[in-house]
């Protein structure tokens, strides 16, 4: 019944996409027929994939299909339903809030053919999730990069953008060629691409490195990540959102679904998932810290949250190949959670800084400055999906990242013979030098963004924004704070899920005490929230009748104050980027002052992705230079062609006939 | 009977030489009507006693497709096109020739090992295998567009041969596949060039090159 209310889902959302795309020019009508569809497929969704997870109704559909090996054959079990819940709600939000924000783009651009995109998105993702048969997943999967490739490109009219456009197409296809390698290692046994007859023949470390790269490409990870960074800040900013909310997060669902085809994991894996969290969230923060590009940095910010989500589902691996379910149950409480944490926070901040954008006409922060005063609704909200996503509690960034931290102590303390003390020691490490940076990254964004004086006329007039943008930024930041502040109820969302990925039975222990936990820290978020309204009342009741003046931002009892005294973001950042230069390589330029008197000036900072510039470029450089030599053989004539075709047959002839 | 199927074959390889040696497209398109004739009475010879009528009809379609209507719309292509002769080949006639000696011994090396298994003539699968290469040859070295369609006729040929020693049970759906695919594809080719040569006022495929990215 319910697997059929999600297909209803699929249905409705792909319907309202191509009605919309029909809708010509219409903003309208394209905008009102998207998001209708997609809040109501989410609801299907939502309600499908609910009693999925509480009623434990597992069901599926089998139906034939004319494609080898295909079938069109769907299941939701508690992980697939808990996944179809994160994509529904951000995916619904998202869309009302692409309905203010896409305004600005009508009768300059096709909005319907955004809207199909973004449903089709939607539906892919959802699909994605619930697919059982290879065919059928590759499928959506491929629907899933080319739509949001379109998405990325919606603005194609500039050449930064259709750059970005390309290195992502180009990414996604690698991972695709690894996903088709993947899934035709793991049919090999009996010949059949159904999920729950696959039969591992094959090597498993093999299979799970295959996984690793092929679904780590989607979910950028260092050094897979490079796609990211151009594509989010290309894309508009209700797709960002989509994309880094959730879509990066398919990658995530793709490497805990093989993982749990293949079973009982080898220690090596473990650590090798531990080592790539730490490194994507320690170089994920510091390549954020050192950008001016307010999507550009959130979207590095996204690199390292997938990095800790990963360090605890190595953690959660660790444990399962310890078999000590303690560890292996807080790793993956803590990555769940860290991953609905950072579809809604960082859906959060993308609707923030899209607002942002929008009110200001750039991306750059060292051109906005003092928008609290005129932005002060999305300045708020802002400001909370950046402590969330700092992991300040009583937010919800705070409990994920808590459980992941317990994982990592518990292996610490357990003393099992050569116990790897040193995958918890990462973690932790890591762990505690990204929360650090990612302190000092977000209180640059909010500071250079809202405070102080507006650096440019663009930050000088902007204006609030509309009801459409912020209702849905509010939505998700009472999700953040509901998360941070009942997690007891929150984990029951996430309890089935951890049910089925550590085997019956185990998670209760590490669930109870979960949950004996989180009452604690609810308790004493709560007591936190009463105080600081009680400050807050004293605080009223003191100004109550007292005259109450406002001066200028940044006096500092000096009279001719001018916006360029500010801190811009790179003078911020320094002391941290200094500290880190060995990684992050930012290029300093400086032109020397010379003379006696005082002239004119000029420092400019550039920091690249090095794995982009170092890694990648090589490669790629080599691999052009290969195929310019392949080239000469495509020479024209196409008597030349059928020599190549005859010297083949006849070769292959002498050789395998003789 | 085999010394009849062997005289056919042989009839075949000597006319595949002359395909290779010869410039005038009026003796390429005569020597090709000559294969279609001995390519049925092969079939005709090679078939199980009593012949059923199946195989009869397809041999007469055969020759009327191979040996009669195809030959009609290439020299009418030619008259056309008013070419008569190749005129600058890309492998000389001479070396054509010698070439063509090597494949041929080339094709005897390769089906050496199945002497055995192969019912009827020695020169079956090693003829067959040489018309397929002679067409080859013929498109690869020849660049007026007739005679490379005559190549890719006389490839066809080859494998028709093939067709005839390996399904010689059931011969009629693949002979008729083959048969129906190399009607269309002459047809095609024949207004093709037709088309071409009204455009450009020759025939020569080397200017094609041109179209290469």
């Amino acid at each position: 019944m319910t697997i059929y209310l999600i297909l209803l889902a699929l249905i409705i959302i792909c319907a309202g996409g191509v009605v919309a795309l029909f809708t010509g020019a219409s903003y309208k009508a394209a905008t009102w027929i998207g998001v209708a569809s997609s809040i109501l497929g989410a609801a299907c969704a939502i309600f499908a994939a609910g009693s999925a997870l509480f009623c434990g109704y597992h069901t599926s559909i089998h139906m034939a299909w004319q494609i080898p090996f295909g079938s069109f054959y769907i299941g939701l079990d508690p992980l697939s339903a808990f996944f179809v819940v994160t994509i529904s709600i951000v995916c619904a939000i998202a869309a009302i809030y692409g309905a203010g924000y896409l305004k600005s783009y009508s009768g300059r651009k096709k909005i319907g053919a955004a809207w199909c995109f973004y449903n089709l998105l939607f539906a892919s993702m959802l699909l994605v999730v619930i697919a059982r048969n290879g065919i059928l997943f590759l499928i959506a999967w491929e629907i899933m990069s080319i739509v949001s490739f379109f998405l990325v490109i919606f603005e194609h009219e500039k050449k930064e953008v259709r750059d970005a456009g390309w290195v992502y197409l180009v990414a996604a296809h690698i991972g695709q060629a690894c996903l088709m390698c993947l899934f035709i290692m793991l049919a090999g046994g009996n010949g059949s691409l159904d999920f729950d007859l696959f039969s591992v023949s094959a090597d498993k470390s093999a299979l799970f490195m295959l996984a690793l790269i092929g679904f780590g490409v989607k979910a950028g990870f260092m050094p897979l990540h490079v796609w990211l960074p151009d594509a989010h800040p290309a894309a508009p900013s209700n797709v960002s959102a989509v994309m880094s909310g959730v879509m990066i997060k398919t990658g995530i669902y793709g490497i805990i679904r093989i993982i749990y085809i293949l079973g009982i994991p080898a220690q090596w894996w473990a650590y090798t998932l531990i080592v790539i969290g730490a490194v994507s969230a320690v170089t994920g923060i510091l390549f954020a810290m050192a950008q001016r590009d307010i999507k550009r940095l959130l979207a590095y910010s996204s690199v390292e949250n997938i990095g800790i989500i990963i360090s605890g589902l190595g953690l959660w691996l660790l444990g399962l190949s310890m078999n000590n379910m303690v560890i292996a149950g807080f790793g993956l409480i803590g990555a769940l959670l860290h991953l609905v944490n950072h579809a809604f926070f960082k859906t959060l901040l993308f609707f923030g800084a899209g607002s942002v954008v929008h009110a200001t006409g750039t991306r750059n922060i060292d051109l906005m400055g003092g928008l609290l005063k005129r932005m002060p609704h999305t300045a708020l909200l802002f400001g909370i999906g950046a402590a969330a996503i700092c992991g300040f509690p009583p937010l919800n960034g705070f409990i994920s990242e808590f459980f992941i931290y317990i994982s990592a102590f518990n292996l610490l303390t357990c003393k099992v013979q050569g116990g790897p003390v040193e995958g918890g020691l990462i973690a932790i490490i890591s762990l505690c030098i990204t929360g650090g940076l990612a302190a000092a990254c977000f209180s640059k964004l909010f500071g250079i963004i809202f405070l102080g004086e507006p650096r440019s006329e663009h930050a000088a007039s902007a204006h609030e924004a509309n009801g459409s943008m912020l209702v849905p930024m509010m939505i998700v930041a009472i999700l953040c704070i509901f998360i941070g502040l009942l997690s007891p109820i929150a984990i029951r969302f996430i309890a089935p899920v951890v049910e089925q990925l550590t085997g019956s039975g185990n998670a209760t222990v590490p669930l109870s005490m979960a949950s004996g936990l989180l009452y604690k820290i609810s308790l004493a978020g709560l007591s936190v929230v009463v105080v600081v309204s009680l400050l807050w009342w004293v605080r009223y009741l003191l100004l109550k009748g007292r005259v109450n003046t406002k001066g200028p931002t940044w006096d500092c009892g000096y009279l001719f104050p001018s916006y360029r005294m500010q801190y811009t973001a790179s003078s911020f950042s320094l002391p941290v980027i200094n500290m880190f230069r060995w990684i992050i390589r930012p290029s300093l330029n400086v032109e020397i002052m010379k003379g006696y008197f005082p002239v004119k000036g000029k420092v400019s900072t550039h920091t690249d992705d090095i794995f982009r510039k170092r890694f990648f470029n090589p490669i790629f450089r080599f691999v052009e230079v290969v195929a310019h030599k392949v080239h000469k053989l495509q020479e024209g004539r196409n008597q030349l062609y059928v020599l190549y075709i005859a010297i083949t047959v006849l070769v292959l002839l002498l050789i395998k006939l003789r | 009977m085999t010394t009849w199927i062997d005289i056919f074959l042989l009839a075949l390889v000597l006319t595949d030489f002359r395909l290779l040696a010869s410039s005038r497209l009026g003796a390429i398109i005569q020597t090709t009507v000559f294969q279609a004739v001995s390519l049925s009475a092969c079939m005709l010879l090679m078939a199980v006693r009593p012949i059923s009528i199946y195989i009869i009809a397809l041999s007469i379609v055969t020759f009327t497709v191979k040996g009669i209507i195809l030959p009609w719309l290439l020299r009418r292509a030619m008259r056309e096109a008013d070419v008569q002769r190749e005129v600058r080949p890309i492998i000389g006639y001479s070396a054509s020739v010698l070439i063509g000696v090597v494949l041929l011994g080339l094709s005897f090396i390769i089906f050496m090992p199945m002497k055995e298994t192969v019912s009827g003539s020695a020169f079956l699968m090693p003829g067959a295998l040489f018309t397929t290469l002679t067409g080859l040859m013929m498109i690869i070295s020849r660049k007026n567009a007739l005679t490379q369609v005559a190549g890719y006729l006389v490839m066809e040929n080859g494998i028709y041969a093939f067709g005839v020693i390996l399904a010689v049970e059931e011969p009629l759906l693949i002979e008729m596949g083959v048969l129906l695919d190399v009607f269309v594809a002459v047809f095609v080719m024949g207004i093709t060039v037709y088309q071409i040569s009204r455009e450009f006022d020759h025939i020569d495929t080397d200017r094609l090159s041109e179209l290469k990215d």
